[in-house]
């Protein structure tokens, strides 16, 4: 009889330690479906080319294509918001769907006016945000997108910022779909965001 | 065997020199000359910053372009733009190499002149004067036709990549 609970013993003790390790993948794999995991995207608050707020929710609804850079940037800038604008023309109707956001990454410069001043050259639907610094590093820091102040040997207020160089495609509720190439063409840019378009 | 040696280059020098004097509008007084075509630029406000491309051909001894000056700027400077890692950047650089068979092609994404506090607007169609200086050959006076914001060539020419295909909808 003595035998009997020591024989069963060892077995609990592994039903027990089984469980416990079943238990630990569980939460780990709902740890990583939730935080776990990188996300893109998310709320913002920033200020439109009027000087006017705008916050993330104001673009439900709408596919958005988000671009981050900055106006002092005259020659990788400027040819990407140029193909956008020329990818939306290509999408046509379809494209309609598509709002372009403009988000700098220079906000001690672009004020809400230089920024909607500079906005207006490519198409009149491409909407340029700013925002206070603490402002532009939430949004950049949701988006994952890198940027840097690189001083160059001019007066003190000469510099350049090193930034990512990927567009985001977002869905209309605000989930990241897909990056999207900056270095392609406008036509290249357009087929490669009609793939992901409804 | 000498005498025959000199006198087949001789009789071949006057046909070499065709292919070079067939060119119109090639000046051929000065060798190693550097010919700037093609300067162009993009529209942008007054007060801000603006772009000046080119190609630049050498004919002669290597040279180094060093420097540019345009009145429509407060001030002008040659700059690379690069991907690293997938991040953009853009440093001042302080000249650029060009030599024969290797033309310096300043285009978007690469080295370009920038071009900082526009004394006026430029606006696509418009024609400004600058200045090219190199090392070797001095300054070369050219005109910049600009094109509108953000083109990807200069204005005139084919956009590049353009897909004439139909898009599926």
């Amino acid at each position: 009889m003595s035998d009997q609970p020591r024989r069963k013993l060892p077995g609990f003790a592994i039903a027990l330690a089984a469980l416990v390790v079943l238990a630990v993948i569980g939460a780990g794999t709902a740890w990583f479906m939730q935080g776990g995991a990188p996300t893109i995207g998310g709320p913002f608050k920033l200020v439109n080319g009027e000087g006017r707020p705008v916050t993330d929710r104001d673009f439900r609804g709408h596919y958005l294509l988000v671009y981050f850079g900055y106006t002092f940037c005259p020659d990788v800038c400027p040819t990407t918001l140029n193909q956008v604008a020329e990818a939306l023309d290509k999408l046509g109707p379809k494209g309609e769907q598509v709002q372009p956001l403009f988000i700098t990454v220079d906000p001690k410069r672009d004020t809400p006016q230089v920024v909607g001043q500079y906005v207006a050259a490519f198409t009149p639907r491409l909407v340029g945000l700013t925002g206070t610094p603490e402002e532009i590093a939430k949004v950049a820091r949701e988006y994952r997108v890198y940027y840097a102040i690189h001083k160059t040997a001019g007066s003190p207020g000469d510099y350049t910022v090193d930034h990512s160089s990927s567009l985001y495609l977002m869905s209309p509720s605000g989930a990241f779909i897909a990056p999207i190439r900056a270095d392609q063409s406008g036509a290249e840019m357009a087929k490669d965001i009609a793939r992901h378009l409804s | 065997m000498r005498r025959r040696s000199l006198v087949l280059p001789l009789l071949a020098l006057p046909f070499l020199a065709m292919p070079f004097l067939a060119g119109p509008g090639i000046a051929l007084a000065q060798p190693g000359q550097i010919q700037v075509q093609q300067v162009w630029s993009r529209a942008a406000p007054q007060g801000r910053v603006g772009v000046l491309y080119m190609t630049v051909t050498d004919h002669g001894a290597p040279d180094r372009l060093v420097g540019v000056e345009t009145p429509v700027a407060e001030k002008a400077e040659l700059h690379e733009s690069f991907a690293e890692g997938g991040v953009m950047k853009m440093r001042p650089v302080a000249a650029a190499p060009v030599e024969p068979g290797k033309p310096l092609v300043l285009k978007p994404g690469g080295y370009h002149v920038m071009l900082m506090g526009l004394r006026r607007s430029l606006k696509e169609g418009d024609e400004f004067p600058a200045t090219i200086r190199f090392a070797q050959a001095g300054a070369v006076s050219v005109t910049a036709h600009v094109a509108k914001a953000g083109a990807a060539a200069p204005p005139g020419a084919a956009e590049m990549g353009r897909d004439h295909g139909a898009m599926s909808h």
